[in-house]
């Protein structure tokens, strides 16, 4: 009897192991199938359009000396309310759950590694502003489990797909620059003037600058760079002739922390 | 197998739970779950007349287009969409089916609350409404 | 077999139900940090893991341990933890669930969870660790449960079990290998960034693991007619000062590199843990509170007579255990993100309802735990009687 339940219990393990295998193989033959759509005419396709500015790597230059307190909070402001980063307030902005994409900080932040004993006091505390990297070489990138962060190969914006996020968070202990942040809740009640033309994200998922790549695709600089009063500067790296690369030509630039290999896209005039 | 009895009653019982949703309906919930909602169209969607493809396949793949769509527009960058008909169109859910389909109520939630799904497209894209 | 846990003592039900009112709790917590989102944690933008993840790296270790038995069994025939082994291996059955559910409750979009199979990214650390976490329990399911079986039968285990009881061995040392390398190899952050955490954190896993397993044959032996025996308790206890002492050797290892080198981004970070940094300690007396633990934990263990008391080798062994679950559950992974990459400082206390769930947790694990103690020692006492 113990052997003919234990036979039986086998068999119906196995049984149920091949239905559900088999069910998910038909799944996904028909997921796949089902894609394209079987319909007459010419199948539909997906194009840059002709308004889109391309380039091979997207890159910055911040001339520290142009900035200001005021700069600073006109760049944030642009790009917090057109990308629906919610305010930070009460508990949250108490707990330091904030959620910010560009942001001024002081030189030995930005720089922890590059200290300047007996930098002049000014220039100590001007702010430095500090943003996503866009590295080359993107730590965060090879620490996501689902390829919910990536980068871009065409023009190697370090992206986020906030569909696909799991909340994990393992890109923000590998992001060695503090860029990334976190929806430790709904963001929308803390949204003062919703940008009906850019989502908002949902709780648990993480968000970081995209070097607003919806607004590259229309042909418009990044909103921060428009509301620098020319304090920085966006173009191609990968072209010699364009303005960051004449800009990196002439001033003698650094990028924070050379050292850990991830190649920066972003560059600072000091 | 002394059991006997036992063993019927907790199949019985199992099975009771199990099929739930079926004797439930049959009882209870048979005007309803017979009827399936139709969406309602806004003057635009109608003067419109054709969507990014064919109503009859919009109804039943409209899902797998904006899982196209959100693939392609974010991870690459593409957001110019030529449909079958020729015509360009913006692969935006906010911005280009909620332009014509802005009555969400009517659109989209009866027919998804009648098949009971809950797409979370809404914790982030904003509709008409929403906004105003 | 199972229906060994059916049959109890007022005392075993009375237990379950304790622990159920845990789990019905944190539950509770649980839903509401699934509808509110992880604000409810203390955790933040600088501190981005907290309790859960590290109660998660702790776990993977008790979970690796249970190696200190299987490996001496089957690879050395010691015969003396033949009649334990099955202990080991249960009590990696629940750390690991521990682990995975410990991860879940951590990720913002638990829904998504399965993202990690649909898109695979064998670049993620992550990934590895979901493969060999699933694997160890798979592992350690099928060949207790079988070697058990067979015991009750009186019969030889399967031929097939053979080879996956080899294969578990490399396999819990590569979780606890796998989830170090969780944190070794991100850049930036300097406390993890050494060669030697994998080893530290297996040396850690194989004193607080064994020394839960002492405590634990203790507790068997109070309320069962199962004895370990002395003599395989006295192997674990060499086992755990061993260990320990290795644990020790390595962390003071730690210790010189960054204090010799006085390399701020090595030092912070331990300096912050100890001394505390810009007024900022909150863990400081923790910190030290294990240290102490640690070293009078060894002192007991490495005397003879103290080490072969049964009652200075439990004190030892809690000492180990709560110890060794300072430095990992509180102060290893929060203390890798204090300072921030901008070198500011955001101190990291859990909340109520984030120790709640923890509890919860745990209790899931003390569950599954129970019942498949209460197993093994009723096959023990039928086989006995």
């Amino acid at each position: 009897m113990e052997n003919s339940r234990r036979r039986f219990l086998k068999n119906a393990g196995f049984s149920i192991l091949g239905v559900g295998a088999g069910s998910m193989l038909i799944g996904l033959s028909a997921h796949t199938s089902k894609a394209v759509s079987p319909d007459a005419g010419q199948r539909p396709q997906f194009s840059m359009g002709d308004k889109a500015m391309e380039a091979e790597r997207w890159g910055m230059v911040v001339d520290t000396r142009k900035l200001n307190d005021s700069i600073c909070r006109k760049m944030q402001e642009a790009c917090h309310s057109i990308h629906n980063v919610p305010e930070p307030v009460g508990e949250s902005a108490q707990r330091d759950q904030i959620i910010k994409w560009i942001w001024p900080t002081e030189f030995q932040h930005a720089f922890p590694s590059q200290e300047v004993e007996f930098l002049a006091e000014d220039a100590a505390h001007r702010p430095v502003v500090v943003l996503c990297n866009h590295c080359d070489n993107p730590p965060c990138v090879r620490a996501c489990p689902t390829r919910a962060t990536f980068k871009r190969e065409r023009d190697g914006i370090v992206m986020m797909d906030f569909h696909r996020c799991i909340g994990c968070r393992f890109c923000m202990a590998a992001c060695p620059f503090g860029a990334r942040s976190f929806n430790f809740r709904d963001p929308r009640p803390d949204i003062e003037d919703e940008n009906p033309d850019f989502p908002t994200r949902m709780r648990g998922v993480v968000e970081k600058c995209n070097f607003c790549a919806e607004r590259l695709a229309v042909g418009k600089k990044p909103a921060c760079v428009e509301a620098s009063d020319g304090a920085l500067t966006f173009g191609d790296l990968n072209d010699p002739d364009s303005d960051v690369r004449k800009l990196l030509a002439e001033k003698y630039a650094i990028r924070r922390k050379p050292n850990l290999g991830t190649f920066p896209s972003v560059f600072y005039i000091v | 197998m002394n059991d006997k009895n036992k063993i019927i009653t907790g199949l019985v019982i199992f099975f009771l739970v199990v099929l739930f949703p079926f004797w439930f309906n049959l009882i209870f919930g048979a005007a309803d779950a017979s009827t399936a909602p139709e969406p309602e169209l806004t003057e635009k969607a109608e003067k419109a007349e054709t969507c990014v493809a064919e109503t009859e396949h919009m109804r039943t793949e409209h899902m797998q287009i904006l899982d196209q769509w959100r693939d392609t527009v974010v991870r690459d960058g593409q957001r110019i969409y030529v449909a079958e008909n020729g015509k360009e169109y913006d692969p935006s859910l906010s911005n280009t089916c909620m332009d014509c389909h802005s009555n969400k109520e009517k659109f989209c939630d009866r027919c998804h609350n009648y098949a009971s799904v809950n797409p979370y497209c809404w914790d982030c894209h904003t509709y008409p409404e929403e906004t105003e | 077999m199972l229906e060994k846990a059916l049959r109890g003592s007022k005392k075993y039900w009375t237990w379950l139900l304790a622990l159920a009112v845990l789990i019905a709790i944190g539950f509770f917590f649980y839903l509401r940090q699934l509808y509110f989102g992880l604000g409810i944690t203390g955790m933040s933008r600088d501190v981005t893991w907290g309790f859960y993840i590290a109660q998660f790296t702790f776990l993977v270790g008790v979970a690796a341990s249970a190696v200190m038995l299987v490996l001496p069994y089957y690879l050395h025939d010691y015969k003396t933890f033949g009649k334990i082994t099955v202990i080991g291996e249960f009590l990696a059955v629940s750390s690991v669930l521990m682990c995975m559910l410990f991860i879940i409750v951590d990720l913002g979009q638990p829904m998504r969870l399965l993202n990690v199979i649909f898109y695979p990214t064998p670049n993620s650390m992550l990934f590895w660790d979901m493969i060999v976490l699933n694997g160890y329990l798979f592992l350690n399911i099928l060949i207790g449960w079988n070697v058990l079986d067979a015991e009750r039968n009186g019969v030889a285990p399967e031929k097939w079990i053979k080879p996956l009881i080899y294969i578990s061995i490399p396999w819990a040392i590569s979780i606890h290998t796998v989830t170090a390398f969780l944190y070794c190899g991100l850049p930036g952050r300097g406390f993890w960034l050494t060669a030697i955490l994998a080893p530290r954190f297996l040396a850690s896993a194989f004193a607080a693991g064994p020394a839960f397993l002492i405590l634990l044959a203790f507790i068997i032996r109070k309320f069962t007619n199962f004895d370990a025996g002395t003599k395989a308790i006295q192997t674990l206890a060499k086992i755990v000062a061993y260990a320990t002492l290795a644990n020790l050797f390595f962390f003071l290892c730690e210790v010189f590199v960054a204090a010799y080198s006085q390399i701020p981004e090595h030092t912070a970070h331990l300096e912050y843990l100890f001394f505390g940094l810009h007024g900022h300690g909150a863990l400081v007396p923790w910190m030290w509170t294990s240290i102490a633990l640690v070293v009078a934990a060894i002192i007991l263990l490495i005397i003879p007579q103290a080490r072969q008391n049964e009652t200075t080798l439990g004190f030892a062994c809690v000492f180990v255990f709560v110890g060794i679950w300072i430095d990992k559950g509180l102060g290893m992974i929060s203390g890798g993100f204090i300072p921030n990459p901008l070198h500011e400082i955001t101190e990291y206390v859990p909340t109520v309802p984030e120790v709640l769930i923890t509890i919860g947790v745990y209790a899931v694990g003390f569950l599954v735990l129970t019942v498949l103690y209460k197993v093994v020692t009723g096959v023990k006492e039928e086989l006995a009687g």
